[in-house]
């Protein structure tokens, strides 16, 4: 009896793979972690949107200050959607370094005029120099620098009012 | 006939248009051979991060030609396969590498479709044995008294 139930072992293996990889399917792809989580925030050297003349690098970053970096761009539908969102965020006293991403200085600047601007300083990156190095595939993207400068948390896409409660605010609180 | 013009003029704009869309992946030129060869390998080995499975040498995702552009800065630099590799995934993470690196993590995934061929064998080459052992077991007085008592049965009756 107990020979005739081992017949049954593949089966069993069969069935457990199967729900593994079926699991799989329903997964995004694009809620992946990002390849510099728990790594220094790149180094760069580029000028602000708002002064050409001002350069910053990395010590913007790490200045005894929780960051919240979002790369967004003019061109981008679902940043537009999502700056009430980070408007909100600014307003509870979380600093914001935005990235103007793949844009034109005018149309950057145009952009923060009509929706508000939550940023403490905007990095002006057209040729996605500091972007390739953070790894961003599309905007908007949103990365959470802790005070030394390293990242802790990393979100791709839209932020809906539903993930500043259950995923930003969470994270900002944890890496306080 | 004038149906059959109108079917042509559209074919072609189609064939135009297709043409145009593939001019969005831009053309390089290389010197030499290898590294050409080298150029088209590691492009068409890494995936595009946005388009769940397009290689970067097939997508016209900004991302991809911007990772092509840097793909081709490295190998004029001298760059290693290996490293360009590496340079992408620090970036990009795994899931850029069409082909998983061998570590830790990952002999599972390259260890079990082996592993699996070598049990099977190891199963079947068992079970052949013990088979082979059951049949070619020569039989007690007592069971070949019983198998002629058997037989006679039938001849007697």
């Amino acid at each position: 009896m107990t020979r005739r139930l081992l017949l049954l072992l593949p089966l069993a293996g069969f069935l457990v793979l199967s729900l593994f990889l079926y699991q799989g399917l329903s997964l995004n792809p694009f809620h992946r972690d990002s390849a510099l989580m728990a790594r220094d925030f790149p180094a760069f050297d580029l000028a602000t949107l708002e002064d050409p003349e001002r350069r910053v690098d990395r010590s913007l970053l790490a200045t005894g200050e929780l960051t919240l970096v979002n790369v967004w761009g003019e061109w981008c539908p679902e940043c537009k959607r999502e700056m009430p969102q980070l408007l909100d965020l600014s307003d509870r006293g979380i600093r914001m370094v935005g990235i103007s991403w793949k844009d034109t200085r005018e149309k950057g600047l145009g952009f923060l005029e009509e929706f508000g601007n939550p940023f403490e300083v905007n990095i002006f990156d057209p040729d996605n120099e500091l972007g390739f190095e953070l790894g961003v595939f599309g905007a908007p993207e949103t990365f959470l620098v802790d005070r030394e400068g390293i990242i802790r948390y990393h979100h791709t896409g839209y932020i809906s009012p539903g993930d500043v409660r259950e995923h930003i605010l969470p994270e900002v609180e944890k890496w306080q | 006939m004038a149906v059959i013009r109108w079917m042509l003029t559209g074919l072609a704009l189609l064939l135009v248009a297709g043409n145009l869309q593939a001019g969005a992946i831009e053309v390089r030129e290389f010197d030499d051979p290898v590294m050409e060869q080298r150029y088209r390998s590691l492009t068409a080995s890494l995936r595009c991060p946005t388009c769940e499975n397009q290689a970067i040498n097939d997508s016209d995702a900004p991302v991809s030609g911007d990772m092509r552009d840097r793909v081709y800065l490295l190998l004029n630099e001298g760059v290693s396969d290996m490293e360009i590799r590496d340079h992408m995934v620090e970036r990009f993470g795994d899931y850029v590498l069409y082909n998983p690196r061998l570590e830790g993590r990952t002999y599972l995934l390259w260890g079990l479709p082996a592993g699996l061929v070598v049990l099977g064998a190891l199963l079947v080459v068992l079970v052949v044995r013990a088979r082979r052992n059951a049949s070619a077991r020569r039989l007690t007085d007592e069971e070949r008294a019983r198998l002629e008592a058997l037989i006679n049965r039938g001849r007697t009756e």
